[in-house]
């Protein structure tokens, strides 16, 4: 039997190589589409690594966590196209051509801006019980919704419900994500790049989060969590630690949202509903609320399971009743609503359970 | 005991990971299989049309509707025979489900691109259509929208652009033109659901209506899951116009004119293609007296074989035209038109001699200018008589 | 002027629905402590059924009167929404009374969506239509200042008396002494001869039955039906009773009727006050403002809070 550690070092290079190749047996089999599923299977990781900062570190039932993500992506759209140039004359002088902005400084924006309205969310509730936070963060995030879908008027700032167009796709180091990449010996189409993109920052989140985790920072938000007074009594911040997991949690979202942005080239509010902000909650507590590895299981579950359901659930009703009983769509409503229910009922911490966990 | 549990984990692991490869594999598996009755004969190449549209959502009775018209036009020339350059052509339609989302479109544009579709007949929202028009373009393949009325959508700079309808820059202005001259109104009020369809219509309706010196005496603003329109109503009867202007759907147009009507306003309500359905008269109930609305194309009665292409429809559907699948029908024999003239089924081909199209189908002549709108655009517009929709007027851009 | 008395009254009117609602989710939050998610989806669902109940009665008798309709529909609603409301909190929320916080919350928003889809697929998704059962021709009261119609008539007088039914039930009957009881301290109550789950029951059961009632006045009001119908007015339902003072009946009752107030005022107002910078496309997240301004001012609410101790 081999000891732990070389077990454990042979098993990250096993995940780290079927990583490297996933997108192509991926490519192969399902084509560009799947690719694309995964691509975005990836940036709802890093949402729910966001999402489990607030909800399952720290306890914070937040219902409109997609505002983060919305603004992140906003702040990209703004920043890299042609949107600013065409409603205000005087950035039309200084930009003719267009904003365009680099994604690594938009990104670095981005999350300073969803931090700053995380902690803008989190002051006036910081007294608040779970119940009041969640009605509160569920309305702070319609009314981000509900500002960006009308403020087209009486400037034109978001474009209201048309949404914005023509944004720069992703450009590092030289290397266009938009093309494929010319390697000499192989060919890299362009959603692949993306894929390895989307995977270094998932896993750059997932490294923080564990650190967080096992930091001091990360168990006075256990303490506040099981027990808000009684970490006070120990004399945690409680104020300053609800509001840096408000701020970091949103963060990971504005980043999110600035690679969404980039790599959809289209932004408009309807990506960004009340239900989205459900489907973020469902993958974080599918996969073990405070549990990374189940919270990063959960996301890619959940993220591929519409697909999924469009493309074997549908068929096969076709093959069964001869027609649609259940739509797909409705299918997919019902499943997460069962599957919230039930989780909470039979194994509130998740699909995949932390082994030997002391907390409740 | 830590090598116990880390064995566990790992286990649990390859567990996990191989349940994700499968579902995903099944799920690949899944988008391969034919969706289409009919089998391919051996003697013929198979050449692949798309459709999209939400086929479910709310308005999946609508898509639906344009799917059926495709495929009832590829059926018909499947019977009649197509040769291109000699070879038998047997055509093929692959159906997809937007549900009225942009981002589920631009994931269905990506999978027709996949299946080397020839050209695509959708999306059926202007919403939708627009952000999946990029991935046609990238691809270089001919997109017909047979309903898409903003004007966003042929003014992207893509060579693949096409519709079948007129545009909101047609119909606002077509609105505009009724208010002032048939209903000589002096006064007009505007509220849209804040969408991208009620907005922009309204704004076009808006434009035209200040041009002729009309008084725009409120412009409001809802969302288009309102109920409630009494406190915008009561705000504009202060105002006393003549004529209230909705953008939006009949969903929230038909309470809005019943409550208007609750409320003892007097004035005439107008709407577009969104409103414009049999639905509103029993969302309106009997407010729907008060509304004209607009469609952006030839009403099927009007159409010289409408009559007959209903029937036709009818018999192999067993349900009613519902709006746009007479334009979805017409896309397809476009499509074929083009196929023809270019002698080739390759997209590229195809996709040259669009520009060229000159066609006398079930809609009207097909002609498209430069952007890849209509060159003969129609505006049919519409009242309410016995809860029942009748033409008003025909009006030709 | 008479734009503000018209304004007046729809808010008044807009404020009725609301209050029924909150008196739902202010008494199950006064015993239980939790916030019923599920709430605004009983009423969609009392809504939907009186529908189902009310076309086919209209086709089985059609020579009924619509008002006699209704009061025959009504009762019948109200009672499959209080069963509605029992399972919920039979199946959702008991087995989790003493999971960790964030348990039911979870379970009730599961609930929600899992009502909204069989809504869906039992009613499918396109706006229903519901037949016109009480009068809605204007009339014009103060010299014409202000038009209402017989249907919101109904709908105010119909709020207030529930709400007085409910004072009664709360203050003099021996079950109201038995739910306040529970409200305030759950075990001593029990110790008193309370029996806590029986009182819960019964809460939850008068609240669904609150809700269908305020479901089926909304979808005579407006005219339509459909699944989504529930939810928004259950949010704002819920910022009533908080404004009001959560457990507090006639905070729920005021919180109600200020809240249909401030959207009626605001929306039609709202464009004036601020040059047109915000106009009454806002009119949705008043609720949510004023919930937060409420939660961070005066956390108790209006007129004070009536809930059982919790850490």
């Amino acid at each position: 039997m081999l000891n732990f550690i070389s077990q454990r070092r042979m098993f990250l290079w096993l995940a780290m190589l079927s990583l490297l190749i996933l997108p192509w047996c991926v490519g192969s089999v399902g084509g560009n589409y799947w690719v694309r599923v995964l691509d975005f299977a990836l940036l709802y990781v890093i949402l729910a690594l966001g999402l489990n900062v607030v909800v399952g570190f720290a306890g914070l039932l937040d219902l409109g966590f997609i505002a983060f993500y919305a603004l992140g992506a906003y702040t990209f759209a703004l920043l890299a196209s042609p949107h600013l140039t065409q409603s205000f004359a005087a950035i039309a002088v200084l930009f003719p051509e267009g904003l365009h902005s680099l994604i690594w400084l938009a990104c670095l924006i981005g999350a300073v801006l969803a931090a700053t309205f995380g902690v803008i969310l989190g002051v006036p509730t910081l007294k608040l019980r779970g119940d009041y936070l969640a009605i509160v963060t569920l309305g702070f995030g319609e009314i981000i919704r509900i500002f960006l879908n009308n403020l087209d008027r009486p400037m034109n700032l978001t474009n209201g419900p048309k949404g914005i167009r023509a944004i720069d796709s992703i450009e590092l180091f030289g290397i266009s994500f938009a093309k494929s990449l010319d390697l000499g010996f192989i060919q890299v189409p362009a959603l692949y790049l993306i894929f390895y993109l989307f995977l270094v920052l998932a896993c750059i989140a997932t490294v923080i989060c564990m650190r967080l985790q096992n930091s001091r920072i990360g168990r006075a938000w256990v303490a506040i969590r099981e027990d808000e007074i009684a970490a006070q009594a120990m004399g945690i911040n409680t104020r300053n630690l609800k509001l840096l997991a408000f701020a970091i949690g949103a963060s990971f979202a504005g980043v999110a949202g600035v690679l969404f942005a980039s790599f959809q080239g289209f932004v408009s509010p309807e990506s960004f509903t009340l239900w989205e902000s459900i489907v973020v909650l469902a993958m974080v507590v599918l996969g073990g609320i405070g549990h990374i590895p189940g919270v990063i299981l959960g996301a890619v579950l959940l993220a591929i399971f519409p697909e999924v359901l469009r493309g074997v659930v549908q068929p096969l009703q076709n093959a069964l009743f001869g027609h649609v009983l259940v739509d797909a769509e409705i299918m997919r409503q019902l499943i997460y609503g069962l599957a919230l229910i039930l989780i909470m009922l039979y194994r509130p911490k998740g699909i995949w359970q932390k082994r030997g966990a002391s907390t409740s | 005991m830590q090598a116990l549990s880390q064995r566990l984990t790992f286990r649990q692991i390859t567990i996990a990971v191989s349940a994700i490869a499968c579902i995903s594999l099944l799920g690949a598996c899944g988008k391969s299989d034919k969706k289409t009755a009919a089998a391919v004969p051996a003697d013929a190449t198979e050449v692949k049309i798309g459709h999209v549209a939400p086929l479910t959502g709310p308005i999946a009775h609508l898509g639906k509707d344009n799917e059926n018209g495709a495929r009832l036009a590829i059926e018909e020339i499947n019977k009649t025979g197509l040769m291109i350059e000699g070879k038998k052509i047997f055509l093929t339609l692959v159906p997809e489900d937007d549900a009225e989302d942009p981002k589920t479109a631009t994931q269905v544009a990506q999978k027709l691109v996949d299946s080397k579709v020839v050209g695509v007949v959708g999306h059926l929202n202007s919403g939708t259509s627009i952000p999946a028009s990029k991935i046609y373009s990238d691809a270089g393949i001919t997109q017909i929208s047979p309903s898409a009325t903003n004007p966003e959508y042929t003014k992207q700079g893509f060579k693949t652009t096409y519709r079948l309808v007129a545009t909101d820059a047609q119909q606002g202005p077509a609105l505009a033109n009724y208010v002032t001259q048939k209903l000589q109104a002096k006064s007009v009020a505007i509220i849209d659901d804040a969408t991208q369809y009620g907005k922009g219509l309204a704004d076009e309706f808006e434009k035209t209506v200040k041009a002729a010196g009309l008084k725009i005496v409120a412009r409001e603003a809802s969302n288009n899951k309102a109920t409630d329109f009494k406190a915008i109503l009561t705000k504009i009867k202060g105002s006393k116009p003549d004529v209230i202007m909705y953008g939006g759907m009949d969903a929230t147009g038909g309470p809005l004119a019943k409550q208007a009507k609750e409320l003892g306003i007097t004035a005439k309500i107008v709407g577009g293609d969104g409103m414009c359905t049999e639905k509103l008269a029993e969302l309106a109930g009997d407010a729907v007296v008060n509304v004209t609305c607009s469609e952006a194309g030839m009403a099927l009665s009007k159409m010289a074989n409408g009559n007959d292409f209903q029937k036709r429809y009818k018999e192999r559907f067993n349900t009613e035209v519902q709006i746009y699948s007479p334009f979805t029908y017409d896309a397809v024999y476009v499509l074929v038109d083009a196929m023809k003239r270019a002698k080739s089924t390759a997209a590229d081909k195809i996709l040259l001699v669009m520009p060229d199209t000159q066609m006398n189908g079930l809609t009207g002549n097909v002609a498209f200018d430069k952007q890849g709108d209509l060159q003969h655009g129609v505006i049919s517009l519409y009242e309410y008589k016995d809860k029942k929709k009748s033409v008003l007027d025909i009006v030709k851009m | 002027m008479e734009t503000f008395l018209q304004q007046l009254v729809n808010g008044l009117v807009l404020g009725s629905i609301y209050a029924l609602i909150a008196l739902g989710y202010t008494m199950v939050y006064g015993v239980l402590g939790i916030i019923n998610f599920a709430h605004g989806e009983v009423l969609m669902i009392g809504a939907l059924v009186s529908l189902t109940l009310i076309q086919g009665l209209m086709g089985f008798a059609p020579f009924l009167p619509g008002w006699l309709v209704l009061v025959l529909v009504l009762p019948i609603t109200m009672a499959t929404c209080a069963a509605l409301s029992y399972t919920i909190e039979r199946v959702a929320y008991r087995p989790l009374r003493n999971a960790p916080r964030l348990a039911p919350l979870i379970s009730a928003i599961g609930m929600s969506v899992l009502l909204q889809t069989i809504a869906m697929m039992v009613w499918s998704r396109d706006p229903l239509m519901y037949p016109q059962l009480l009068p809605a021709l204007p009339i014009q009261l103060f010299n014409s200042a202000v038009t209402i119609t017989g249907k919101e008539l109904v709908i105010i007088a119909v709020a207030f008396l529930v709400m007085c039914a409910l004072l009664l039930l709360v203050e003099r009957t021996r079950l109201g002494r038995a739910m306040r009881a529970t409200a305030e301290q759950t075990k001593i109550a029990a110790l008193m001869g309370v029996n806590p789950n029986r009182v819960i029951s019964i809460t939850f059961m008068l609240g669904g039955a609150l809700a269908g009632l305020a479901g089926v006045m909304i979808a005579t009001n407006y005219g339509n039906a459909n699944f989504y119908m529930g939810f928004i007015p259950g949010l704002k339902a819920f910022t009533a009773a908080v404004l009001g003072g959560i457990g507090n009946i006639r905070g729920a009752m005021l919180g109600g009727l200020l809240l249909g107030l401030i959207e009626s005022l605001g929306a039609g107002y709202i464009g004036d006050l601020t040059g047109g910078v915000l106009g009454s496309n806002y009119q949705d997240i008043f609720a949510f403002i004023v919930l937060i301004v409420v939660l961070v001012l005066r956390p108790s609410g209006l007129l004070g809070e009536r809930v059982s101790d919790r850490a």
